[in-house]
């Protein structure tokens, strides 16, 4: 009987990370900004109908970078888990630090014990009642969770994105008008091929409306806030 | 004689496994609900789980719960009707505990989504929770699926819930809802209404369920007419509010002293909205002063 190689524990998490890292670079990026009056998500996105941006709850919005169906299963484990923490609880009992905490769980356990791990990285932001009470986590293959603040970005084109984006910005939470153009502008710079306004997938987390904050920004009304 | 049906040998047979399922251990669920999900998941956070499964005690067989225990919290009278921009729908403020009155500023009247709004007649602490519930169940789906339900969707729904608590009206804890959404695809207003067996029937006109139930739909019978204008739409649902609590105990009248009054919520092409209570307030004088005059 052939005895299987021996294979340590570091080598095993190391080539589990880089096939993650492989998988994710193909993946295109997003990116979540603070402007004046919330958070902004912007996502280099061909497709109209299939979203990468979503509403996890009232003031909480979920964006996954990287394989297509397990950020899709993550984003339904999220909504059911707020959805139903809002029930036995109250609807401001469910936070992104808590969602966060329990993607971190779910994406370490996966990578750490199944045959593959998920290739995706995370978004996850909510929206303050104030400017101040913002929080953004940025949340990676291995489960490791990153809080950020004014401006993130994930997906293959994040570093570059992301360069751009600490050289240009000038103010912390700019208006909305400045946040898309400065988001547009990054992923043109970022990315290999042009994206126009056509090929982004734009929504908002607005703090000024009553109840659920999510709000998806079609072509026409982004390209009339840019005009 | 008798024919015998032989099996066509040309025919390609069935590739389909024992569950008829095309690829095993995989299924297209067509469900984003909530309620399913809890059902499977975590079926004691359900209202049934609490109420519905009691063991029957020895030598109380067939005794409902509500002959063994003291009265609990009735709502009472709500009603619908369809008026010239979309449906209208109200409910009295009173809950009544036997007796006694539990409450005088109940909510019964809920809106659930956007575009959609329910009332409850019957227990209340189960009636708060179905609404809350049915409010999830929408949301949930919504953003599951990124689109929200239709009108038709969300009213069949409710009926699926409704029928779920089958369980607890055998012991006694009756809930029926009405549902009004505004069907934006016809550009219409729907209302529904159900029995206890979970029964969906949709009506185009005006609908009343509750204690007073039935002398509000005496009411409207009267004064109902198509298309109302919207002023004329709440001055007609508060007159048949006001109508049921004259012959109804449980139902809670407006009270002008106590600034307390329906509530009526309208829901029309722009969304869901609650008439307000200045408007509420002049529209019960008015008809008080009538009264005066007979």
């Amino acid at each position: 009987m052939a005895m299987p190689f021996y294979v340590s524990p570091e080598q095993m998490m190391q080539d589990r990370a880089e096939y993650a890292k492989k998988g994710i670079a193909k993946g295109r990026s997003i990116i979540a900004m603070e402007y004046d009056q919330g958070v902004l998500f912007v996502a280099d996105n061909p497709s109209a109908s299939l979203f990468k941006i979503s509403e996890i709850y009232d003031s909480i919005a979920f964006s996954g970078a990287g394989r297509y169906s397990e950020f899709e299963n993550l984003r339904k484990a999220g909504i059911q888990h707020a959805d139903m923490k809002g029930m036995m609880y109250s609807r401001e009992d469910v936070t992104a630090r808590s969602l966060a905490n329990g993607y971190s769980q779910m994406l370490g356990t996966i990578f750490s014990q199944e045959m593959k791990p998920y290739e995706v990285e995370l978004l996850l932001a909510q929206v303050g009642e104030t400017p101040d009470g913002n929080e953004m986590y940025r949340i990676a293959f291995d489960g490791s969770i990153i809080d950020e603040r004014n401006f993130t970005a994930i997906g293959g084109r994040s570093e570059a994105i992301l360069t751009f984006l600490r050289k240009e910005i000038s103010e912390t939470r700019p208006a909305l008008k400045i946040a898309l153009q400065l988001c547009q502008q990054a992923f043109e710079n970022g990315a290999d091929h042009k994206t126009g306004l056509k090929g982004l997938e734009v929504a908002l987390l607005d703090r000024t409306r009553p109840g659920r904050k999510f709000r998806r920004i079609g072509t026409s009304e982004a390209s009339a806030l840019l005009s | 004689m008798t024919r015998r049906c032989e099996p066509d040998l040309n025919q390609p047979k069935a590739t389909m496994n024992a569950d008829n399922n095309p690829i095993p251990g995989f299924s297209f669920d067509p469900c984003s609900s909530f309620y399913q999900f809890l059902t499977t998941q975590r079926p004691e956070l359900l209202p049934m789980a609490r109420w519905g499964t009691l063991p029957i005690q020895q030598g109380s067989r067939d005794i409902p719960l509500s002959h063994q225990l003291p009265p609990w919290p009735h709502g009472t009278t709500v009603l619908a009707f369809t008026y010239q921009n979309g449906v209208l729908i109200a409910g009295d403020r009173r809950a009544t505990e036997g007796f006694q009155i539990a409450a005088n500023r109940m909510d019964k009247v809920f809106q659930t989504d956007e575009f959609s709004a329910m009332a409850i007649a019957g227990a209340a602490g189960p009636c708060v929770e179905m609404a809350k519930l049915f409010r999830i169940e929408l949301e949930h789906y919504e953003k599951l699926d990124g689109k929200p339900l239709t009108c038709e969707g969300k009213a069949t729904r409710l009926g699926y819930m409704v029928k779920a608590n089958f369980p607890m009206v055998m012991q006694g804890l009756v809930v029926i809802p009405l549902f009004v959404g505004y069907d934006q695809k016809r550009e219409i207003g729907r209302l529904f209404k159900y029995d206890i067996t979970g029964g969906r029937y949709e009506d185009t006109e005006f609908h009343a369920v509750g204690s007073g139930g039935k002398d509000a739909r005496l009411t409207l019978k009267e004064h109902f007419r198509k298309n109302l204008p919207e002023d004329q739409a709440v001055r007609v649902a508060i007159r048949a509010l006001s109508n049921a609590a004259e012959e109804d105990v449980g139902t809670g009248g407006p009270d002008l002293l106590r600034k307390i009054f329906p509530m009526v919520k309208l829901v029309d092409g722009q969304g869901v909205r609650d008439v307000e209570d200045t408007q509420l307030a002049t529209i019960c004088q008015e008809l008080l002063s009538q009264e005066r005059e007979y």
